[in-house]
C-alpha cells in the first residue's frame, strides 16, 4: 500500500515536471523485444496498434523497468550491452557495459545494482548503476540464464542451463554459497511473495522444481501434461506469479500452452492454448491480462485471466522474447 | 527468521570447504594415431559428414561444463587420454586405463577396432563409449552390453534423410555408389530407409574417381546422371572427394543428397536453438574450427556420465550403467528433446539434422513421423528390428 502511494506520488510529480510529455508515464504501452530484428516493438495496450519500433543493439532479450518506471533496460546479447530506453522519448538514450553477451538480469530491490547473466562467459556481473561500473563478477556454470534478486537484497539466484544447478550468490561477499541441483536445463526463476519458495523451470526435463529457500533443497516438482503433446514437446520456460502468490502462469514452450498452476497445492488447473513456442510471459498490474510471446509464430498472445482464452494475437518482430507492460 | 537465514547462510559458507574433499572420477579416452580420418589434408578438406579433426576437445569442454554438477556430488572429473599406434596397443592401453581406475572409456576409432576392443573388454569392469563409428554393424550383429553408442548410426542418418525426401515428395532417387566397402554400407543403409519410408530407387550407378576418358561412364557426373529421370541424386561416398563435386554437375536440375548437398548429421554448427550456438562457439574458441557430430559425441559422452553421477550421487560402475540405460535418464544434447539410450542396442536416441554447408534445413524426426513410444525411435533400428547376438 505504502509503495503504491509512493508510486502514485512519483507519477504526479513526474506529471508536473513533464507536463508537455504527459503520456510518457503510465502509458499502458506494451514493449516486446525481438531477438532477430534487433528492435523493441512498442504497442498500444488497448488498441494493440504499433506505436513505434525502437532500434537497439543486436539481439535484445531480457527487459526490465527501472523502479521509477522512467527507463526500460534491455539486455542486448550480441551487442554486448544493456540498452536503456527512455520511456518519455521512446528511444535508446544510454548503453551500459555489463560484459559480453548479457541475456537476462535483475535489479537489486533498491534499484542501485543490476545483476546480469553473461551467457557466453559463464558469469554473473554485478553493475553499479550510479557509478556506472562493474563491481563484481561471479563465475557460474555455462550459459547462465535466469537471474533473480531476493526481496531482502541478500541473495541473487542464477540458473545455469548447462550445469543443471541454481547458483546461490551472497550479496555481501559476491561469492557462490551454494549450488542447488535442479532439473535439466533450468531456465527461469520466480519467488513466492513471502520469499520462502523458489520456482525453477526446467526446459529439457519438462518440469518445475520447487526449492525451499531456507534449506536450499528441492522439496517438490511439478509435471505437465497438456493434451495432445508428447513429453518431449513440454519445455517450460517463462513464469509469472500473481501478486497475491496464489496462482502461477508458466509457458510450455514447444507445447504451445500456458499452464495455470495453483501455488498452494502445486496442481495444474488449466492449460491455455497460445502461439508456437511460448516463452516470455507477463501479467498486467491488475492481474487481469496475461501477455505471452511466441518465438516460432512471431506473435504476442493477449489472454484475459478471467476467461483464460486468447483474445488477440498480435504480430510482432522476428522471434519475440520478452514482453513487459508499462501500466 | 532473519537470524535463522543468516545462520544458515553462515553455516553454508563455513561448511563449504568440506565439499572440497573430492573423489576423482577418471574417464579414459582412447584413440588411434593412424586413424586415416585425422590425416591433416583430409581434415582440412572438411568433407560433409566427416570429422574435421580429433574430437577430444569436445570431451574437454564437457569436463569444464560439468564441474558444478560434479562438485555437488563431491566428485572431480578427470580425463586420461591415450593415443596409440594400432589395435594391439589399443587393447593394452585399455587394460592400463582399467588398472589406473578408469571404469568409463571413450573410444574414438573405426568400427573394427571398437568391436575388437569391446570383445576384449567383455567381463571386465569397464563401460565403453563409441564416439565416432557410425557403422550399423556395431548396433546390430556386433552390439555388446559394455558398449554405448553416442554418435548416431548410419541407419539413423539415412532414416532422417528419407523422412525429409518423403516429406518433400521427392520419391524417385538415383543412387551413385562408390567402390569402397564404406560406400556399400551407406548404400545398404539408404536402401533400408528407402524401403521403410517408401522411396523408389530408380537406378544405382557405380562411380569412380578419375579423369580417364575410357572410364567416363563412371567418372563423369553428367554421364552418370543422364539416364532415367529422378527427383534427387543420392551419393553414397564414405570418403567425400567424389561427392563434393556432384552438385551443379548433374545432367538435370535436381537436388543432390547423401554425402553432398543435403547431408544428415548428428550435429551442425549452424543449429541456432536449444543453446547450441553457445556450445558451438565454446568449441570454436577452443579448437579454432567448427564443431562436428564427432566432437559433439565426445562432449555428450562426458555429459551423460556427469548426469548419471549427479542424479545417482554414485561413482560405482553398475549404478551408473543402470542409470544411463534406464528410462528415467534425461540427457540434454542441446538439440531439443530429452535424450536417452535405447535398451535394445545401447544407442543414444537423438534428433538428426538435415544440413547444407552453412544451415540446418530441418531437424528429424520430422513432423508427422510418429512412433508409438518415442518419436526419436523413428530414426534407426527399433526394438523389433534388432539382430543383437
Amino acid at each position: 500500500m505504502k509503495v503504491h502511494r509512493l508510486w502514485l506520488l512519483t507519477v504526479i510529480l513526474f506529471g508536473l515536471i513533464c507536463a508537455l510529455n504527459a503520456e510518457a508515464k503510465d502509458t499502458g504501452y506494451l514493449f516486446v523485444s525481438s531477438e532477430k530484428d534487433h528492435v523493441v516493438t512498442v504497442l498500444d495496450g488497448k488498441t494493440f496498434k504499433k506505436i513505434k519500433e525502437i532500434s537497439t543493439a543486436d539481439r535484445p532479450r531480457g527487459m526490465r523497468f527501472s523502479p521509477d518506471r522512467q527507463h526500460l533496460y534491455v539486455a542486448c546479447g550480441d551487442g554486448d550491452s544493456i540498452d536503456v530506453i527512455d520511456l518519455a522519448k521512446l528511444e535508446v538514450t544510454d548503453q551500459l557495459d555489463v560484459g559480453d553477451d548479457p541475456e537476462r538480469f535483475d535489479l537489486s530491490p533498491d534499484g542501485k545494482l543490476l545483476y546480469a547473466s553473461n551467457e557466453d562467459d559463464g558469469l554473473l556481473t554485478v553493475f553499479d548503476l550510479q557509478n556506472r561500473k562493474i563491481i563484481a563478477e561471479v563465475e557460474v556454470g555455462e550459459e547462465p540464464e535466469g537471474v533473480l534478486a531476493s526481496p531482502d537484497g541478500k541473495t541473487v539466484y542464477v540458473t545455469s542451463e548447462v550445469a543443471n544447478v541454481v547458483h546461490v550468490v551472497a550479496t555481501d561477499s559476491w561469492k557462490l554459497v551454494d549450488n542447488i541441483v535442479a532439473g535439466n536445463r533450468p531456465r527461469r526463476l520466480a519467488l513466492t511473495p513471502d520469499g520462502k519458495t523458489l520456482w525453477v523451470t526446467n526446459e529439457v526435463s519438462g518440469t518445475v522444481s520447487i526449492v525451499d529457500t531456507a534449506s536450499r533443497t528441492v522439496t517438490g516438482e511439478i509435471k505437465f501434461k497438456p493434451k495432445g503433446f508428447r513429453a518431449e514437446d513440454i519445455t517450460p520456460v517463462g513464469m509469472v506469479m500473481t501478486p497475491d502468490g496464489k496462482t502461477a502462469y508458466i509457458t510450455m514452450g514447444a507445447a504451445n500452452h500456458v499452464a495455470v498452476v495453483d501455488v498452494a497445492t502445486l496442481k495444474v488447473k488449466k492449460y491455455v492454448l497460445v502461439g508456437r513456442r511460448a516463452w516470455g510471459i507477463t501479467l498486467s498490474r491488475d492481474g487481469k491480462t496475461l501477455y505471452v510471446t511466441n518465438g516460432k509464430s512471431d506473435d504476442l498472445s493477449v489472454v484475459p485471466t478471467a476467461s483464460l482464452k486468447v483474445k488477440r494475437s498480435i504480430p510482432v518482430g522476428r522471434v519475440p522474447y520478452t514482453v513487459v507492460v508499462d501500466d | 527468521m532473519r537470524a535463522i537465514f543468516t545462520f544458515i547462510l553462515l553455516a553454508c559458507i563455513l561448511l563449504s570447504p568440506v565439499q572440497a574433499v573430492e573423489k576423482t572420477f577418471v574417464i579414459g579416452y582412447l584413440e588411434l594415431e593412424s586413424d586415416p580420418r585425422y590425416k591433416e589434408r583430409y581434415s582440412e578438406a572438411r568433407y560433409r559428414g566427416q570429422p574435421w579433426g580429433r574430437p577430444f576437445d569436445g570431451a574437454k569442454i564437457a569436463l569444464k561444463e560439468v564441474r558444478f554438477a560434479a562438485a555437488s556430488a563431491g566428485v572431480k572429473f578427470e580425463l586420461k587420454r591415450k593415443i596409440v599406434k594400432d589395435d594391439a596397443e589399443l587393447i593394452a592401453a585399455l587394460d592400463t586405463l582399467i588398472s589406473d581406475g578408469a571404469e568409463h572409456v571413450l573410444v574414438d576409432a573405426p568400427a573394427a577396432s571398437i568391436n575388437a576392443l569391446a570383445k576384449h573388454a567383455a567381463g571386465k569392469a569397464v563401460l565403453l563409449f563409441n564416439v565416432s563409428a557410425v557403422d550399423n554393424s556395431l548396433r546390430q550383429k556386433q552390439c555388446r552390453k559394455n558398449l554405448l553408442h553416442i554418435i548416431p548410426s548410419r541407419a539413423m542418418l539415412m532414416d532422417a534423410l528419407a523422412q525429409y525426401l518423403v516429406s518433400s515428395k521427392w520419391r524417385k532417387v538415383l543412387v551413385l555408389q562408390g567402390p569402397r566397402p564404406g560406400d556399400a554400407d551407406i548404400y545398404q543403409a539408404f536402401k533400408r530407409s528407402a524401403k521403410r519410408f517408401g522411396l523408389k530407387i530408380v537406378d544405382t550407378k557405380p562411380f569412380k574417381l578419375g579423369r580417364d576418358p575410357r572410364q567416363r561412364s563412371r567418372n563423369n557426373v553428367a554421364l552418370l546422371t543422364s539416364g532415367k529421370d529422378y527427383d534427387v541424386v543420392f551419393v553414397a561416398d564414405s570418403d567425400g572427394e567424389f561427392a563434393r563435386a556432384v552438385p551443379y554437375q548433374i545432367q538435370r536440375p535436381r537436388p543432390v543428397v547423401g554425402s553432398a548437398g543435403l547431408v544428415a548429421e548428428g550435429w551442425h554448427w549452424a543449429w541456432d536453438r536449444h543453446g547450441a550456438p553457445q556450445l558451438s562457439r565454446r568449441f570454436l574458441r577452443k579448437s579454432k574450427r567448427w564443431m562436428t557430430a564427432y566432437d559433439w559425441s565426445a562432449w555428450m559422452a562426458v555429459k551423460a556420465l556427469a548426469e548419471a553421477v549427479q542424479r545417482t550421487g554414485s561413482t560405482e560402475l553398475n549404478v551408473l550403467k543402470q542409470y544411463l540405460l534406464s528410462e528415467k535418464i534425461v540427457l540434454d544434447g542441446f538439440k531439443g528433446y530429452p535424450l536417452s539410450f535405447r535398451s535394445w542396442n545401447n544407442q543414444l536416441r537423438q534428433p538428426v539434422f538435415l544440413t547444407t554447408g552453412n544451415w540446418v534445413v530441418a531437424r528429424a524426426p520430422l513432423e508427422g513421423f510418429l512412433h508409438d513410444k518415442n518419436n526419436l525411435d523413428t530414426l534407426g533400428f527399433d526394438a523389433r528390428e534388432i539382430k543383437c547376438q
